[in-house]
């Protein structure tokens, strides 16, 4: 079977390690952009005659490394490639690849790759971008749509933030345990602003973007592949698949905002759930907890209540409270106090984020959720001023609408109790 | 005599196709299975989770636990178990006890699962494991 989408499938599977290996070979990311198309078309008319290839990686960086050394010595555009004194592994170029890339190097190659889009001069929309076209191999106009941007706008986006990667140094050098690790933690946090930018877009009338979050976990499980043992891997990894487990169920069908309290369970995909708990299992064996597994087995906790009215508020509770040591941050406090007023009332709830406002005054959550805590407590026109500020702080459409739909139960809630009164 | 047969693919491709795709694939296999069913000719099937959430144990006198798939190649799958575990723990306390041999046992969480050879057995959603031997091949053909 050799048909189209087997070749799209093999060849998107393969473009991260091969890019990666291509790139430390040339040093130069536009010459491995270009050998790596260069044996992409050379794959389209090759595998459908010859029958694929047992190893498409290995096929695509031979074909496309021996395509780029041709093209240099065709057209003399020496200055185009570094000089061959300068390139690594001409050692080896004629050796088969396949041994090499057996060994686990490659990894530390990807995680390379991943990493120079993380550059820190780089707003996180620009590092997912350049992500999404260098490391997915996504078309600018795909990546236009899911930003909402013209597709003009996201070629100057994308171009502008290349060449500011390609000033910076980036050591090619195999990097030692703490720079690896570094590198993971910085790649890590991509992968997941990646996913929350699908999960809950920053912008526009679309508030779910499935494309982004399905994009995000095939990036988190090529890291856990790269690196097996590292429970935080196993953690986002398991984070965004039980979050994208709940995207049936998170809108109706009129694109609003569903909360978790009112979802329809039975949308929740099991086999991401089941996968999401498998990881967990794995990654709590470490005794190494960190935030991306806290907020995982919060996740857990949810997926785990059939019915809204199950759910463990106090596991949660707790859960929130280790995550407020690991990482604190008013949005987890935030987070907390929704879990606190499900175990101990809205009026501890209120207390606990009272001190949260000026640091989350530009926040629609705190809002949003200072509200339903009022309401809770019968405070109607306190609330009344919170879902309105909410409204001028949403971000997308849905939100808005989803606070708009909040106050028009108000509005009608205490109508009917004037009307009862009367 | 029984058979038992076993899926390869490349995991990145096939964590590559679409939905769509993938359905596809599941009513083709589903399809060969129903009519195997009415002949009495399947057992249990299972399609496992990705690599991804493998562990592995590796026999000694102390056996070794290892995050990530079996991924060596001079040894060779030899037999299966399907088992009902609460725990990771105590999959890899029954891994273990397997692996008394050298040699090393694979553990995957079962993604699908169905027995039409015992209908008593319902599908079953995250509670089974299958557990996969490799063990080298010297000695015994």
């Amino acid at each position: 079977m050799t048909d189209l989408a087997w070749i799209d499938a093999a060849i998107t599977a393969a473009r991260p390690q091969a890019l990666a290996a291509l790139l430390r070979y040339f040093r130069n990311l536009d010459v491995a952009e270009e050998a790596f198309q260069e044996a992409c078309l050379r794959a389209l008319s090759n595998w459908p005659a010859n029958g694929p290839p047992r190893d498409p990686a290995s096929w695509l960086i031979f074909v496309a490394r021996n395509c780029a050394l041709d093209e240099a010595r065709r057209s003399k555009r020496h200055e185009a490639l570094p000089d061959e004194s300068v390139l690594s592994d001409t050692s080896d170029a004629e050796t088969s690849l396949v041994d090499r890339l057996d060994n686990a190097h490659y990894r530390d190659d990807i995680l390379r790759l991943l990493f120079i889009c993380c550059h820190p001069d780089l707003p996180a929309t620009q590092q997912i971008a350049l992500a999404l076209r260098i490391v997915s191999g996504l078309s600018v106009a795909e990546i236009a749509r899911a930003f909402l941007v013209s597709e003009s706008a996201m070629e100057q986006r994308i171009t502008r933030a290349k060449r500011r990667i390609g000033a910076g140094e980036v050591s090619f050098e195999t990097p030692g345990a703490p720079e690896r690790h570094e590198r993971l933690e910085t790649v890590a946090a991509m992968i997941y602003l990646l996913f929350n930018e699908g999960y809950s877009a920053s912008a526009g009338e679309v508030h779910v973007r499935v494309p982004l979050c399905e994009e995000a976990i095939r990036l988190a499980r090529l890291l856990l592949r790269l690196f097996p043992g590292e429970p935080e891997i196993m953690g986002l990894t398991a984070l965004l698949l039980l979050q994208h487990s709940r995207v049936a169920a998170r809108l109706d069908g009129n694109g609003n905002i569903v909360l978790l309290d009112d979802q329809d369970r039975r949308l929740w995909n099991r086999e991401l759930i089941a996968e999401g708990h498998a990881l967990i299992d794995k990654a709590l064996r470490h005794w190494r907890p960190g935030p991306y597994q806290i907020q995982a087995a919060i996740a857990g906790v949810h997926s785990h209540a059939a019915r809204a009215e199950d759910t463990d508020w106090a596991e949660i509770d707790q859960l929130y409270g280790v995550l407020e040591k690991l990482q604190p941050s008013p949005v987890v406090t935030l987070n907390r106090a929704v879990a606190l007023s499900k175990v101990r009332g809205p009026a501890a709830a209120l207390e606990l984020i009272a001190p949260l406002e000026t640091q989350l005054a530009n926040y629609f959550h705190f809002f949003g959720v200072r509200g339903a805590f009022l309401v809770q407590l019968g405070r109607i026109d306190e609330a009344q001023v919170d879902f309105d500020r909410a409204i001028s702080l949403a971000h997308t459409a849905a939100e808005a609408a989803h606070i708009r739909m909040h106050i028009d139960r108000l509005m009608k809630d205490s109508a009917s109790a004037q009307r009862a009164s009367a | 005599m029984l058979y038992a047969i076993l899926c390869y693919n490349s995991e990145q491709v096939v964590g590559n196709w679409s939905e769509e795709k993938d359905r596809a694939v599941m009513a083709h296999h589903t399809g060969v299975v129903q009519k195997l069913a009415v002949v009495g000719k399947i057992g249990p099937v299972a399609r496992l989770m990705p690599t991804t959430t493998a562990t592995t144990v590796r026999a000694g006198r102390q056996p070794i636990v290892i995050d990530g798939p079996f991924a060596e190649t001079k040894e060779q799958l030899l037999g299966f178990y399907i088992v009902e575990c609460a725990t990771l723990e105590e999959v890899i306390d029954i891994a273990g006890e397997l692996a008394h041999e050298p040699g090393a046992v694979e553990i995957r969480p079962v993604q699908y699962f169905s027995d039409p050879s015992n209908p008593a057995r319902a599908l079953s959603e995250d509670d089974a494991a299958a557990v996969s031997s490799q063990s080298a091949t010297r000695g015994s053909p």
